[in-house]
């Protein structure tokens, strides 16, 4: 005994250099969670998502119904203007037209006014890269060495501000809405700020520092299709004004698809118009600016309520509906399957 | 090897002795061995042009240059850079690390010292530095450095022994010995003034012909094999001996046979090479189409838009705009086939090495060995296996040769028996008999029945003579260093463990001149004449000896094969022959060698005869073999039976439950052995490769073309044939069309044992084919005596035709070849050498090992490759493809969908880890299942889990989620508005939405995938998400904005967007769409048409106990057919050369005077002490007692 005593410690302590450790991780003997699937748990899956998606698909639809919208297709209906328009040499002679529509009930709430465009491929991939963030966040940089090109610099060599396709092609027709109350015209008050994203009203875009802004984009010329230059996009509104436009910030976060809405205006709940758009004739009147027929687009302007789920958007709750009817029938005959088949499995089970 | 890199072939070798500069004209290679394949200063181009030449990596950095020309460059630079730097890096360390060892093995090879004749002076010298042409001593149990002529030794007339295990894997001795000229060379000053010069054939792999001729002092020697001492061979029993060097490193014999080492892929690397490539067509196709659309799109409408976007500089048509679209499709759809793929691959690998490596029951405590996977490359491929050949010795036998049962006039000993006298179950085995009574005992010797000795102490007559028998009737050789000490040197082992049973029974063989052996019989010395020498061949099974006792008596001892020895029995001997046959069907069953033992009294006067007789034939010349045999033949008749011998060739521990385990999971094993027949055949039944329920064991042996494939015909036919009237001509259609599906299909249970004649033949171009038919139509196919070279040619023969993985197992140099040949080699890590461990991808030191790399590594490896790469796929697929459809929308402008750093990051951070987890951790059923069902391996054989179906299921997965994941946001976005009246459809937010429900999606998915959640699966999957919307906040910040304005311009993107509800409504919806469907399939699979391994996991999960149907393990006990094995892996010759008295050394002769006769004092007390009941015992040795009293 005393021999074995002595000599087994003395082997143990050679051993570990060679023989592997004896944890759960080697030896793949961690404690594991083994999710199967069961008949019980499949199922249960299967209907409570049915129920859960069903349940969203309602209260969608019935959100999505509640949101009034109205969208006019101005695009043929300021004719002249869109002729006028397709000849670029006639880019500073103005054109208005107007466009009349009835509200046959009252929009309540608030209204938004949205310019949609379609075909307008604001996504084709030379276009998204076509700015200088740099640019529009008020920084002295090269223009040149940003992906603008070819609306960087004119021949002379003054830059643009701001530069790339994107700002060159900004929507620049400017819509403004009548009321006609009692054979009186009342412009209806819009907001014209307060609509973009703050993070790129605060963030994302900023003036070049300077005494004043035209001294601040001094040396830069305005790009080709501008009527004017960019620090006088607003006048009236010095937090407005330059690439702190609110139209200009928006047109900047280009859309994923051809067709798009952009925000606008929003009605201001002052007056006739607190509870938001009365019913009754209203006009649209329209300086149109921006030629669309060139590549067969179209411009609408619309108005619309949002509700918690957004704007008008059958396409959510519909969906929500079918998947959650699909997965409680899959349940339904998954059940059916299982049942069919049950004495087959218990022989196999058995065996 | 180094050979191939020379330009002139070499058509003969000249090598003049203690000339090097003579020997330098030639530039022989010299005796250093480089495996290595880079040093410090080459390894960065090397390893970097290597990795170039991997068309993955390749197609990356082209890729890479595409992203740098800036019209099509869609994606920056960095999404291909960063994972390609990575991939890059992780193989150049790893080959480095590989690179590293190899050094280092080299190292220690060619540093090994040796002594080299310099000037006349012996030199302490690495094997390295030793040239073509040196002159080398080499001491006892010394490894051959070089492949060298033999020139003298310590031994008389130059012999020397050596033992080629190494090399061939025999296990005896052999000898080698000097030609005469040089034998007498004996020390140094005159070796060194030796200026032979030999002229000899030129390198090559044949290990036992050799030709060449030694020009010295004017004449000419013809040299042959027996003059060459190989490199790899051990010098045993031999103090010293010297050499010249004639072939040195890669020209060795060795190493021309071990092959050519070859880059091994698994069949899945290959399916995968050729899925990227389909994946790479499929790929150009996209680009095609979407280039078509991008020129008809130029064409149609951004023809008009140009005022908004003129087309680039350079871009004059739309032709050439959809040709450079074309392009940047390339670059972004490029993710389908992701670099990360392949180091995903290798990680995953390497994990399960480690695991290997880990693995505590792969540990061999004994030797202290873990399991080692060498490669790291081929780990799931464990898990298909579907032949393995092994090697025998070494690897399913210990090559130790245990004297085990006997059976003497009629009673049989040997059984383990516990204090009851019942027989005991293995595991509680008493203590063994104590042989103290003994002086020259062997204490190595166990023997567990007590009964035998007691036989021998109470003097049974029979049990003397037997053992008598054993220590006469052999022809090992015996060394006493010091008294007492005795050291026998056996041709075989199993003669050696004969002689020593004997010994430690007292009977001890203590020398041997060429006339007389002297033999210690229990504690006197006797010293008998020895007349004759009857040798061992393979037709005469047998082997006898004729000895004069001291008394004067001439009696004949012969043991031999029982089939042989049986019929040449007196006719009295029938009762105890029909009771010792039972016993030898009863060792038989037991899997051991048996031997019958009988013995004959010759007449003085027949004996004088038949010596003239024997001499005359002896000396003349032509027929000789033939006149001996005859007059063997008639000497050795009407002997009596003595007993029989049961020799265990062990088997290592756990050998037959593995072969079974194996079996049953339709695994075929083929015995690749150098060794004979008969033992490989022995071996066959003792580990149940080979059973007694077999239809049929077809035994090839014909020597010509012809003969073979007779044979082979016959076998099929026979099997055909039993086949047919199973099926009552079932086949009979379509058995002129499909022979091979017709053979497999076979009925009955056959093996096939071949020779290395008949296989040299039925490996030759026009019978391979019939060859490996009928061999695979066998359950068992043993291959005997066959060349290291023959062996890689069976492998290789395999792997052409049945497109099955091959696994070669063996422990020596001789399985070099075919471990290298096979696409697995496992290497036994035993005591013997390092060669085939070195060449071997995977080793441990015990065979049964084998089970749980491949029923557990190998099908979990298999399985979690499978499900790694089919959700590899998926996800890329899933991610990519939305890119594709997106080009429908704008414009076919190859505008990604994604910010361009969810594309860096998405494979290597955001879904690397989960995936990689389930890659390493995952398992399907607990181990101690896979071995209880081996039918759970079956999947890996028949590449169930990842094929070309499974794959473009997955591919479906993934471009259906794609297709979910584009349709669904668009629908949401395409005009609808935040809830706060904002535009909703902006372009980064649709990003951001896609790129977060893709990233939930596969995280789901993975999820789903995943059966065995470790912390680690917790940790990553959860983390993944988490580290997503970290990153993703953070590249969305404020702060990165302001640093970098260009390259983060997704500021405020992610607040804003994922706080609208229709976002993550759109995120759920996608989710559920994309994932409901595949858990009702699955389930639906799993519940109509579930696997074994599903089954497996039901059961376990209802916790019913099932009893373990598969198995059906035989116990012992079974009754065995007999086999005839003459246990001895002897070789011919081994008698002459003893009776000549070439191999006794001087001293030893002059010791041999014949002794005076010794007293028998002790013998006949104890024999009076029994009476004459031994005589009354009406045996057949009553003769035997007269002779022995005195």
């Amino acid at each position: 005994m005393k021999n074995k005593t002595n000599v087994l410690p003395r082997e143990g302590e050679a051993q570990p250099s060679r023989c592997p450790d004896n944890t759960a991780f080697k030896q793949q003997r961690l404690p594991a969670w083994k999710p199967q699937l069961t008949i019980a748990s499949v199922l249960s899956s299967f209907f409570l998502t049915g129920a859960f998606c069903l349940t969203v698909g309602v209260c969608l639809v019935l959100s999505a119904n509640s949101v009034r919208e109205i969208q006019i297709d101005y695009s043929d209906k300021c004719s002249d203007c869109s002729k006028l328009r397709e000849n670029s040499s006639n880019w500073n002679k103005e054109c208005h037209c107007s466009v009349n529509f009835t509200l046959k009930e009252n929009i309540l709430g608030d209204v938004f006014m949205y310019y949609g465009l379609q075909n307008f491929y604001q996504n084709h991939r030379r276009y998204v890269i076509s700015r200088s963030d740099a640019q529009l966040l008020g920084r002295n940089v090269n223009i040149q060495r940003s992906y603008c090109a070819p609306f960087s610099t004119y021949r002379n060599g003054t830059p643009m501000a701001p530069c790339g396709a994107i700002a060159n092609s900004i929507f620049n027709d400017t819509i403004n809405l009548f009321y006609n109350h009692n054979s009186s015209v009342i412009q209806v008050p819009l907001l014209k700020t307060g609509n973009s994203w703050w993070t790129d009203k605060n963030v994302k875009f900023r003036n070049p520092e300077s005494y004043n802004l035209s001294s601040a984009f001094a040396g830069t010329a305005r790009p080709p299709y501008w009527q004017k230059p960019v620090y006088l996009l607003d006048e009236e509104d010095e937090r407005n004004n330059g690439y702190l436009n609110d139209d200009f910030i928006i047109w900047m976060r280009v859309s994923a698809f051809a067709t798009f809405r952009n925000l606008y205006r929003r009605v201001r709940r002052v007056r006739h118009f607190t509870e938001g758009l009365p019913a009754g004739n209203y006009t649209f009147h329209i300086s149109y600016n921006f030629p669309v027929t060139r590549f067969k687009g179209r411009k609408h302007v619309i108005l619309s309520t949002v509700v918690w789920s957004g704007g008008s958007n059958p396409f959510l709750g519909i969906a929500y509906l079918v998947s959650g009817t699909a997965a409680t029938l899959t349940g339904f005959v998954i059940t059916g399957i299982h049942l069919k088949l049950r004495k087959k499995k218990t022989y196999f089970q058995r065996r | 090897m180094g050979v191939t890199g020379r330009c002139v072939v070499e058509e003969e070798r000249r090598v003049r002795a203690n000339a090097r500069e003579y020997n330098e004209k030639f530039q022989y290679a010299s005796n250093c061995i480089k495996t290595s394949k880079y040093n410090i200063v080459t390894f960065l181009p090397v390893n970097l042009f290597e990795q170039f030449q991997e068309v993955a990596n390749t197609y990356f950095l082209f890729l890479l240059i595409l992203q740098l020309i800036p019209q099509i460059s869609s994606l920056s630079w960095f999404t291909t850079i960063v994972p390609l730097v990575l991939v890059l890096t992780i193989t150049a360390v790893k080959d480095a690390t590989d690179d590293y060892f190899r050094h280092k093995s080299d190292n220690q090879v060619n540093n090994r010292q040796s002594q080299v004749l310099i000037g006349g002076v012996l030199q302490q010298e690495q094997w390295m530095n030793v040239r073509v042409g040196d002159i080398i001593k080499l001491e006892n149990n010394q490894f051959v450095a070089a492949d060298l002529l033999l020139l003298s030794s310590s031994e008389p007339h130059g012999l020397c022994y050596i033992e080629t295990a190494e090399l061939d894997g025999e296990t005896n001795m052999k000898v080698r010995q000097a030609i005469p000229v040089t034998a007498e060379l004996g020390d140094t000053s005159q070796l060194a003034r030796f200026d032979g010069e030999v002229v000899c054939e030129p390198p090559n792999n044949k290990l036992d012909k050799f030709g060449g001729t030694l020009y010295w002092k004017e004449s000419k020697y013809p040299l042959s094999n027996q003059n060459m001492l190989l490199r790899g061979c051990v010098l045993r029993n031999t103090e010293w001996c010297f050499g010249l060097v004639i072939f040195a490193g890669p020209d060795t014999k060795l190493m021309q046979n071990s092959g050519r080492t070859k880059f091994k892929r698994t069949s899945i690397d290959r399916l995968m090479n050729t899925l990227v490539l389909w994946i790479f067509g499929f790929l150009v196709c996209m680009g095609v189409i979407l280039a078509i659309g991008n020129a008809i799109w130029e064409h149609e409408v951004g023809v008009c838009f140009q005022i908004y976007l003129p087309w680039d500089e350079g871009v004059h048509s739309a032709f050439f705009s959809g040709f450079l679209s074309f392009w940047s499709y390339i670059i972004i759809l490029n993710t389908v086939v992701p670099i990360s793929l392949y180091v995903s691959v290798e990680v995953i690998r390497l994990g399960h090495s480690y695991f290997i490596n880990w693995d505590k029951k792969m540990y061999c405590a004994k030797r202290r060995t873990p399991a080692e996977a060498r490669t790291t490359t081929l780990n799931e491929e464990l898990g298909q296996v579907e032949y393995i050949f092994s090697d025998k010795t070494g690897t399913l036998t210990q090559n130790i040769m245990v004297f085990s049962k006997c059976s003497v006039n009629g009673h049989s000993y040997g059984d383990v028996q516990d204090m009851l006298g019942h027989k005991a179950e293995l595991g509680e085995r008493p203590e063994p008999v104590d042989f103290s009574f003994n002086p020259l005992a062997d204490p190595r010797f166990q023997f567990w029945d007590p009964s035998l000795l007691e036989a021998v102490k109470l003097g049974d007559l029979h049990v003397h003579e037997f053992f008598r028998l054993l220590s006469l009737c052999h022809t090992v050789m015996s060394e006493e260093k010091s008294e007492g000490e005795l050291l026998y040197k056996a041709q075989s082992p199993d003669e050696g463990a004969l002689v020593t049973a004997a010994r430690n029974f007292g009977f001890v063989f203590r020398s041997r001149t060429p006339k007389t052996i002297t033999v210690h019989e229990l504690g006197q010395a006797i010293t008998y004449q020895l007349l004759a020498i009857l040798d061992f061949n393979n037709i005469r099974k047998r082997m006898s000896v004729i000895v004069r006792s001291p008394e004067g008596k001439i009696r004949l001892y012969c043991k031999g094969a029982d089939t042989i020895l049986l019929e040449r029995l007196h006719p009295l001997n029938q009762d105890l022959s029909s009771i010792t046959t039972d016993h030898l069907n009863e060792y038989a069953g037991e899997g051991l060698r048996t031997l019958v033992l009988a013995y004959k009294d010759l007449e003085e006067s027949y004996y004088k005869d038949w010596s003239e007789r024997l001499h005359r034939v002896g000396s003349a010349p032509e027929a000789r073999e033939d006149h001996l045999a005859r007059l063997y033949d008639e000497v050795e008749h009407d002997m009596m039976l003595l007993g029989a011998t049961a020799i265990e060739d062990k088997l290592q521990q756990g050998v037959p439950e593995t072969i079974a385990i194996l079996t049953l999971a339709n695994i075929k094993i083929w015995v690749l052995t150098g060794d004979k027949q008969e033992t490989a055949v022995n071996i066959g039944y003792s580990c149940k490769m080979l059973t007694d329920d077999m239809t049929e064991v077809f035994v090839v042996t014909g020597h010509t073309v012809l003969e073979v494939r007779e044979e082979l015909r016959k076998a099929r036919e026979k099997m055909m044939d039993a086949s047919h009237s199973v099926c009552n001509g079932f086949y009979q259609e379509k058995l002129s069309s499909k022979l091979t599906s017709v053979l497999e299909a076979i009925a009955g249970e056959y093996a096939l044992v071949i020779n290395g004649h008949s296989l040299a033949h039925a490996l030759e171009a026009d019978m391979e084919v019939e060859f490996l038919e009928t061999a695979c139509a066998c359950k068992a196919v043993i291959c005997c005596r066959v060349t290291p070279l023959q062996k890689a040619q069976v492998v290789e023969l395999v792997k052409k035709y049945k497109k099955a993985v091959t696994l070669a197992i063996g422990d020596g140099a001789n399985d070099v070849s075919m471990i290298k040949t096979a696409h697995i080699g496992v290497g036994i890590s035993g005591q013997e050498g390092i060669q085939a461990v070195l060449a071997s991808d995977y080793s441990f030191s015990q065979f049964k090992f084998l089970q749980r790399l491949l029923l557990v590594h190998g099908r979990w490896s298999y399985l979690r490759m499978c499900k790694f790469l089919c959700y590899f796929f998926y996800k890329n697929f899933a991610f990519t493809m939305v890119h594709f459809w997106f080009g429908f929308f704008c414009g076919f402008s190859a505008q990604t969908v994604y910010d361009q750093y969810f594309i860096t990051l998405y494979n290597i951070v955001y879904t690397s880890l989960p995936v990689l987890a389930m890659g390493v951790f995952d398992q399907d059923v607990p181990e101690q299942r896979s071995m209880e069902y081996p039918k759970l391996y079956e999947p890996g054989q028949l590449n169930l889990l990842f094929n070309k179906r499974e794959f473009f299921i997955c591919i479906a997965q993934g471009i259906y989620t794609s297709i979910l994941m584009f349709f669904i946001p668009y629908g949401v976005f395409a005009d609808a508005t935040r809830d706060d009246g904002a535009q909703l459809a902006d372009y980064q937010s649709f990003a951001v939405t896609v790129a977060t429900s893709l990233v939930i999606v596969v995280s789901v998915q993975i999820g789903l995938d995943t059966g065995f959640w470790t912390a680690i699966n917790h940790f990553f999957i959860w983390g993944s998400l988490a580290a997503y919307f970290a990153i993703l906040f953070t590249m969305h910040s404020d702060g990165l904005f302001r640093m970098f304005p260009h390259q983060f311009r997704f500021v405020g993107n992610a607040q804003n967007t994922l706080a609208q509800p229709t976002v993550w409504l759109t995120i759920a919806l996608t989710a559920v769409v994309c994932i409901v469907p595949v858990v009702a399939f699955r389930f639906l699979k799993l519940d109509l048409k579930p696997e074994l391994s599903d089954t497996v996991r039901y059961t376990q999960l209802v916790r019913k106990k099932q009893k373990t149907q598969h198995r059906c393990m035989r116990h012992a006990g079974r009754v065995g057919s007999r086999r005839s094995g003459y246990a001895f892996s002897h070789q011919e010759g081994f008698g002459e050369l003893i009776m000549s008295g070439k191999n006794m050394r001087l001293s030893s002769l002059a010791l041999s005077s014949f002794a005076p006769r010794p007293s028998t004092s002790w013998i006949d007390t104890l024999r009076k002490k029994k009476g004459c009941e031994g005589s009354s015992a009406g045996s057949p040795s009553g003769a035997a007692d007269k002779t022995l009293r005195v």
